[in-house]
């Protein structure tokens, strides 16, 4: 097997330490050390793609009202203007955590990953809150193809946002339990990633969505 | 601007042995980013709510054109994104998605247009009243696909 060897590896590249043949590569030294982030970024990639669908479908959809409410008579701008800042709140205190992070200040992370819960809490009530406010009106999922597409689209958002919320409680209690390793860093790194991310496909809702919806 | 060179500070410090699109980037590169979305969000709001250009099409062009700006503005300053991280493989995957995306997009609108505007003889052109052409349910149908026809 080892004679195999090609041009690209020679045969000191499977040599362990006891000059014994390592096949497995089990040290990782053939992989860069962001692995882990350029595989959560193609996730975020793949995301992107269901976004990117459920966009589609609301641009398919969006104006087939069935004679039912339209977004002129159903969105509150100032309520998506302010569930926009939380999200944006959230974001740069996610920011500071980060930087918090890499000044190694476990305490002064842990309160800014908090504050940024409890932003992407807001969102998430203030979210809940709308959906509740139209279904009460009548304008529910089952109403039309606009207000499906809609429900479908900004739920989805706001799924993601929750199990955001879900991950960030769970990594605030991992670091409080064994400190800030390199594991630990390299989760809250992913996490940070998803976070702006999300904030990300949010600009594309409040535009797409509410701001073009009611002109 | 000056985040960029913000970000190049602590790289080269030493402490980041490796680049990654996760990278921690600066305090000054957080709060440009912050600020610039803070405006960039602000001001299609402001064009909308207060109808300041007084023409529903151009408001929507602009406003698409602040959403696009404001994507790469987070991209940068809050996701770290830059042609040189994870040696070009990051940039290389948002391209290939970014491609997938438009024609995702520019494909359903299209095709799905073309299916409205020529798959239904019933309604094309000639505006028949509904009762007459086909039976349908008294305040389902009837309405919709014209109201539909109008909206584009």
């Amino acid at each position: 097997m080892a004679a195999h060897s090609t041009a690209a590896f020679t045969a000191d590249d499977f040599k362990g330490p006891g000059d014994t043949p390592v096949f497995h590569d089990a040290e990782g030294k053939h992989h860069p050390e962001g692995g882990t982030m350029l595989g959560f970024w193609l996730y975020l990639m793949s995301d992107c793609l269901i976004f990117a669908a459920l966009f589609a479908v609301y641009a398919v959809l969006g104006r087939n009202y069935a004679a039912g409410p339209s977004p002129k008579d159903l969105f509150d701008l100032k309520l998506v203007a302010l569930n926009t800042s939380m999200l944006l709140f959230s974001s740069i205190t996610y920011g500071f955590a980060m930087l918090a992070m890499e000044k190694e200040s476990q305490g002064r992370m842990q309160l800014w990953l908090a504050v940024t819960g409890l932003f992407g809490l807001c969102f998430i009530g203030l979210e809940l809150y709308e959906f509740q406010h139209l279904i009460h009106e009548g304008a529910t999922p089952q109403r039309s193809a606009f207000l499906s597409a809609f429900f479908t689209l900004v739920g989805t958002h706001g799924l993601h946002v929750s199990l955001g919320i879900v991950w960030l409680v769970i990594l605030m209690v991992q670091v409080q339990m064994r400190g800030l390793g390199t594991e630990n860093k390299r989760r809250l790194m992913c996490l940070s990633m998803f976070w702006h991310f999300l904030d990300v496909v949010w600009i594309g809702v409040f535009t797409f969505v509410y701001l073009m919806g009611v002109l | 601007m000056s985040a960029t060179s913000g970000d190049v500070d602590v790289r080269g410090s030493g402490r980041e042995v490796h680049e990654e699109p996760g990278g921690h980037g600066s305090f000054r590169g957080y709060m440009t980013g912050f600020l610039l979305s803070v405006v960039l969000t602000a001001i299609p709001f402001w064009l909308v709510m207060a109808d300041v250009l007084g023409n529903p099409r151009l408001t929507g062009i602009v406003v698409m054109g602040f959403a696009v700006v404001q994507i790469v503005v987070h991209m940068v300053y809050f996701l770290h994104m830059n042609t040189k991280s994870e040696g070009g493989w990051t940039i290389l995957a948002l391209i290939f998605t970014l491609t997938l995306v438009l024609i995702t997009l520019v494909g359903s609108v299209w095709v799905m247009y073309h299916l409205d505007t020529n798959m239904m003889p019933a309604d094309h052109g000639m505006h028949m009243p509904a009762p007459q052409s086909v039976p349908v349910e008294p305040g389902t149908a009837a309405p919709a696909p014209h109201q539909h026809q109008h909206q584009h």
